[in-house]
């Protein structure tokens, strides 16, 4: 299904199939195998619709934790490719869509749901949540796992062409050698970020998000699992290339990070200012750029600031190279911060624990 | 358009809210929608429509309740309502502003039968 606008994707394979599961239970599956048959029970740790794509003798994966209790009283072989090993685990919740054997996640497939009201007598009920409230779930639950990991997650945004996926491929170059590395790419369709990402030698997983404008919570923790992240590294999420709809989603990252190329206008911090506003660092890229241009780097940085006056900036060249060590010295700044900050959570609660409880 | 996902967001916690209160049908739905949050209103009643169909929501009417931006002047020392990001304080004409509210995107009550 759409994210977006619900729609049924119309191209889906005939082979696909929804269920659903509620977030623990266990469900008992039959397989026959030639003359014989065995049933087994699987716990499941998904909620709600998910659709896969799978033949009857395909293999496929999808992250989820299994305990398989099986009672065989013959001997047969047969072969199960679930994908066991995962380090991150999460609720699936009312979100439908398909894990390509290509390691693509689409968010653009699946039928929506569909329910009939009733009547009876009219009363005010308060309600008093946010709207956000389930987005903002899961980034609490996608950074709990990444502080824990000491992996410090930046998300890339902004408007297509300014350059991300080459400034990420600059910096894998030169940062690989001394830290894990994993990306996490969102475009619309096609995985060409991701291959452009993975012919560094480092792990990259694509999101499709379909007709969705903007990488969510939910799809990073899906990636998550995908990636099974090595501890004390660097997360890069490069979102969909858009400067308005990113800005509102909470993803789980440290920090967002806005990148604006010399090529576009000086004034787009004032046309979109809810990026700016809501990331912390600011990179104008193509700085190789600008002795052809009328770019007042001064007054984009004005600009930028008037609408953030917390906004850190840094000018770039993925080209060249040039300014790339003062983004590397802030990375390594706040990933340090990061390994300080969760000590510090981590010796607090230890001493919580052991406090007297008399005392 | 993430106001077309974010109008998802609505009506699921609706749908949400009908399991746990028990009734089966939404006559008005109440929402709070900040200056400086990241929708836009008219957005968000064009998406309504469209989303809510087939669902509990289905027919039910839209109130949305804006609220101004609000900040503290760090020159004044003072709380202020703005307009947008980019306003200046309305008594010194200074940007040195703090936000501090005016970010809501809240589902307030529902009328239900």
């Amino acid at each position: 299904m759409c994210t977006v606008c619900g729609c049924g994707d119309p191209n889906a394979p005939e082979n696909e199939h929804s269920h659903d599961h509620p977030r623990e239970h266990r469900h008992t599956h039959e397989h026959a195998h030639g003359e014989l048959s065995h049933t087994h029970e699987h716990g499941h740790r998904h909620a709600g619709p998910h659709a896969h794509q799978h033949g009857e003798d395909a293999p496929h994966e999808h992250p989820h934790d299994h305990a398989h209790e099986h009672a065989h009283d013959h001997d047969h072989t047969h072969e199960h490719s679930h994908d066991h090993a995962h380090a991150h685990q999460h609720a699936h919740e009312s979100r439908d869509h398909v894990h390509h054997a290509d390691g693509r996640l689409d968010f653009g497939a699946g039928p929506a749901a569909v329910h009939v009201p009733g009547m009876s007598q009219s009363r005010i009920v308060r309600i008093e949540r946010d709207i956000m409230e389930k987005n903002n779930a899961y980034a609490n639950s996608n950074r709990a796992y990444l502080v824990g990991l000491h992996t410090l997650a930046l998300n890339f945004v902004s408007s297509p062409g300014s350059g991300k996926t080459s400034l990420l491929v600059r910096v894998i170059n030169d940062l690989k050698s001394r830290l894990p590395i994993a990306v996490i790419e969102g475009d619309q369709q096609t995985a060409h970020d991701a291959e452009r990402i993975r012919a560094t030698g480092v792990r990259a997983v694509q999101i499709n998000t379909g007709k969705g404008c903007h990488l969510d919570a939910h799809m990073v923790a899906h990636a998550l699992d995908e990636l099974a992240l090595d501890p004390d590294g660097l997360l890069f999420i490069e979102n969909v290339g858009n400067l308005i709809c990113p800005a509102g989603f909470d993803l789980g990252e440290a920090h967002k990070v806005v990148v604006l190329s010399v090529a576009e206008g000086e004034d787009k911090p004032l046309k979109y200012p809810d990026m700016f506003a809501a990331a912390d660092l600011m990179l104008l890229n193509k700085s190789d750029l600008l002795p052809h241009l009328d770019f007042d780097v001064g007054a984009c940085f004005a600009h930028a600031l008037l609408v953030n006056p917390n906004l850190q900036t840094l000018v770039v060249s993925a080209r060249t190279g040039e300014g790339m060590a003062a983004l590397y010295a802030w990375i390594e700044s706040r990933a340090a911060r990061l390994v300080q900050g969760s000590s510090r959570t981590a010796t607090a609660a230890q001493s919580a624990d052991t406090r007297d409880p008399a005392g | 358009m993430h106001e077309m996902s974010l109008t998802e967001s609505l009506v699921e916690l609706i749908e949400n809210e009908r399991e746990k209160q028990g009734f089966s049908r939404v006559r008005s739905v109440q929402v709070t929608l900040g200056a400086l949050g990241h929708v836009d209103p008219d957005a968000v009643r064009f998406c309504f429509d469209a989303v809510a169909r087939g669902t509990i929501v289905e027919g039910a009417r839209l109130d949305i309740r804006t609220v101004p931006g609000q900040a503290w002047c760090l020159d004044c020392a003072k709380k202020i309502r703005i307009a947008d990001r980019m306003a200046a304080c309305p008594e010194c004409g200074q940007h040195r502003l703090q936000v501090t509210g005016g970010n809501d995107l809240r589902l307030d009550e529902l009328e239900v039968d």
